[in-house]
């Protein structure tokens, strides 16, 4: 595979769609179509070594599905996912795929669901370590374990405990902790600060940070709160029913966002600052991705939609150090505004 | 400070007192809250699960589930108490006077009936129309509260509307019959932030135009910061902060509300670290003495330890915190203490 030596993960035209359709008998008899969600339809990403990419969108936009298809949970339907320049989707001996899961690892959005409640923590965050074979011995497992969770601030004796005496908080610090048992290169997160209270979150994203810069981790990092976004990242990917619509630089997005879809979703963030900021709520919403528009999926909602967004699919195209995926950009009919925030004091 | 004292409030809360009894003892989940909405207001409710924010919404509109129940203080809506109302004598004032939003559309909508007949039930419970006005009232809320081709759709059931137009139904019913009130219970949680914006630029709206009170619970700062005009701030039972939502945000006096308002990320800055408030919120069987706060606290006194704080002055707010104690003598006072 010819890989751009630097690019640490790369996907090329990936999608998968999801068969939905009723039971075959059900549509013989009534007559009804096959229906197929595209939950990711053609997404291209690359993601350099030591960098936080985030995935911003709303809910059915089809980022978790990219996180689950990186990370092997979801075989793609097509396309490819290159992870240190191994094609991820290639034929390989169980020993050598091990290998190469061994250095990405996932957490999940619910700490209460991806904890195993009848397991102690102790097994919990050692089962990485036993099932790549990492430790020699038990006294070894032990202080790796306790090293583990002392890396995200609880105490070895935790171990002894199970999922349910934890706060919320807490068990997040523990999926975090197994998430790096097996000394991961590649962290997938998966809206990890969704379920968590606001000052709990803010202890969660300080770990993380720090986690990164000791451990030398890569996050693909999926969200819909572009608050959090906008803090952690170092590049930001929008996107809408299954396609990526815009990526740049963060302070790029933010300061001098393109795609309409973009600008619509800065203009919803709720403004502490409260600057007078006129928010203009965007009528509509979501279509269903069955049967999603035709052309650019987001003309029934822009404002700048003309005959040619209706009918042809627009190509991203590199505009200001990151791509966008607009007619009216390419056009040059819609002109990039600045954005500026009140800087609070 | 306090809504104008030449108009009587429209709510009084005064010392209200939630609690769960269980086999262990019983747990203070609401611990002596008190606090005003003028008439036209809007009061966020802010705080971390658990604060009891829901359930102090909860008691005000007398649904809570039992085994909670009202053990002291009253709620008094137009000078009337309503707390201590018989079951059928709180429904008339539900409804009525009183509307609510709560957070999930699908689960507050019945799902065997056509959202007409939701709202025509609704009406014409609380107000003496005929069947036929009541549809046509029915029919003017849907478009009031923005549902495109309310003709057809007002025969829909709920699972046919999408999560934003459920919500605006959601809205619809509680607006019924013209509530002097609104309780709503994190209107916006469920929805996507595109969704979130139109829900509470209606719901604005719609206020502004009622002249409807609302009180607005919700854990996200942001809604409050565009919507309120007062917010109180919750930390284990108990407000700690309240006060011009400007100067809530923008000054805060509780170390609570600081540091909440520090761990948001926000546009514009980026910080290395967002500030953190070690630890969490202490469950109910686990409150510590004196202010609920001090284990968490990085300005403890001796006297945090020991000596609950009620709310007193500070600034254009009002916080629970010995910090404030005789307009900010207090701070020196702590700070030696906890030196000594």
């Amino acid at each position: 595979m010819p890989d751009g030596g630097s690019q640490f993960v790369r996907l090329a035209g990936l999608k998968r769609y999801f068969d939905v359709s009723a039971p075959w008998l059900v549509r013989v008899i009534e007559g009804r179509p096959r229906q197929i969600v595209q939950a990711v339809d053609g997404v291209d990403i690359e993601i350099a070594k030591g960098e936080t990419f985030s995935l911003v969108g709303e809910s059915g936009c089809g980022k978790s599905t990219v996180a689950r298809l990186v990370v092997g949970l979801y075989p793609p339907t097509d396309g490819s996912i290159a992870f240190d320049g191994n094609d991820m989707t290639a034929r390989r001996s169980q020993a050598e795929m091990a290998a190469l899961r061994r250095r990405m690892q996932m957490i999940f959005q619910d700490p209460y669901a991806s904890l195993n409640p009848r397991w102690r923590v102790f097994d919990i965050v050692a089962e990485p370590i036993r099932a790549f074979g990492l430790a020699k011995g038990k006294t070894d497992l032990e202080a790796r374990v306790g090293e583990l969770l002392r890396q995200v601030r609880l105490t070895p004796a935790d171990g002894a405990k199970y999922p349910h005496e934890f706060s919320g908080g807490q068990r997040q610090r523990i999926s975090i902790a197994r998430a790096l048992a097996s000394e991961p290169e590649f962290l997938v997160c998966d809206e990890p600060t969704s379920a968590l209270d606001v000052s709990v979150q803010a202890q969660i994203l300080n770990l993380m940070v720090d986690l990164q810069r000791r451990l030398k981790l890569t996050y693909l990092f999926i969200s819909h709160n572009l608050a959090v976004v906008y803090h952690i990242s170092t590049r930001v990917g929008v996107m809408y029913l299954g396609r990526l619509v815009e990526v740049a630089p963060t302070e790029t997005l933010f300061r001098r966002p393109k795609h309409p879809y973009t600008r619509m979703l800065l203009d919803t963030i709720p403004d502490l600052d409260m600057s007078g900021r006129q928010r203009a709520p965007v009528a509509g919403e979501v279509p269903s991705p069955i049967d999603p528009p035709s052309g650019c999926t987001f003309h029934p909602r822009c404002p700048f939609a003309t005959d040619r967004c209706k009918a042809e699919r627009p190509r991203p195209i590199a505009v200001d150090g990151g791509t966008v995926a607009c007619h009216a950009i390419e056009e040059g009919r819609l002109a990039v505004e600045e954005r500026s925030y009140a800087a609070a004091t | 400070m306090a809504a104008p004292s030449n108009n009587p409030p429209l709510l009084e809360v005064k010392n209200l007192r939630v609690e769960f009894p269980t086999r262990r003892g019983t747990l203070l989940a609401v611990d002596d809250v008190s606090f005003d909405i003028a008439p036209g207001e809007v009061l966020g409710v802010v705080g971390e699960s658990g604060a009891g924010k829901s359930l102090t919404g909860n008691a005000i509109i007398g649904l809570l589930e039992p085994p909670g129940r009202i053990a002291g203080g009253e709620v008094r809506l137009e000078g009337r108490r309503i707390d201590d109302l018989p079951y059928e004598e709180m429904r008339k004032v539900r409804g009525a006077k009183i509307g609510a939003i709560f957070q999930d559309p699908l689960t507050s909508l019945n799902p065997l009936y056509s959202v007409g007949r939701q709202l025509v039930e609704t009406i014409q419970t609380h107000l003496p129309l005929s069947a036929g006005q009541a549809r046509t009232r029915a029919l003017d809320l849907l478009k009031e509260v923005g549902i495109p081709a309310a003709e057809s759709r007002i025969d829909h059931y709920p699972h046919q509307f999408s999560g934003g137009m459920r919500q605006r139904v959601v809205i619809a019913l509680a607006l019924c019959a013209d509530p002097r009130l609104i309780v709503a219970d994190e209107p916006t949680t469920a929805l996507d932030v595109s969704i979130q914006a139109q829900i509470i630029a209606l719901l604005k709206r719609l206020c502004r135009e009622h002249k409807t009170a609302v009180m607005l619970v919700t854990h996200d700062m942001g809604v409050i910061a565009e919507t309120a005009d007062r917010v109180a701030v919750m930390y284990a039972g108990r407000i700690v902060e309240i006060g011009p939502v400007r100067d809530v945000v923008k000054h805060a006096k509780h170390p609570y509300t600081k540091g909440l308002m520090g761990s948001i990320p926000s546009l514009g800055i980026r910080h290395d670290r967002l500030t953190q408030i070690d630890g969490a919120m202490p469950r109910l069987t686990e409150i510590p003495p004196g202010c609920a706060f001090n284990p968490r606290c990085t300005e403890r006194g001796r006297r945090c330890l020991g000596e609950r704080p009620d709310l007193m002055a500070a600034g254009a707010t009002r916080a629970a915190c010995w910090l404030h104690e005789r307009g900010g003598v207090g701070t020196a006072v702590t700070k030696e203490l906890a030196d000594a």
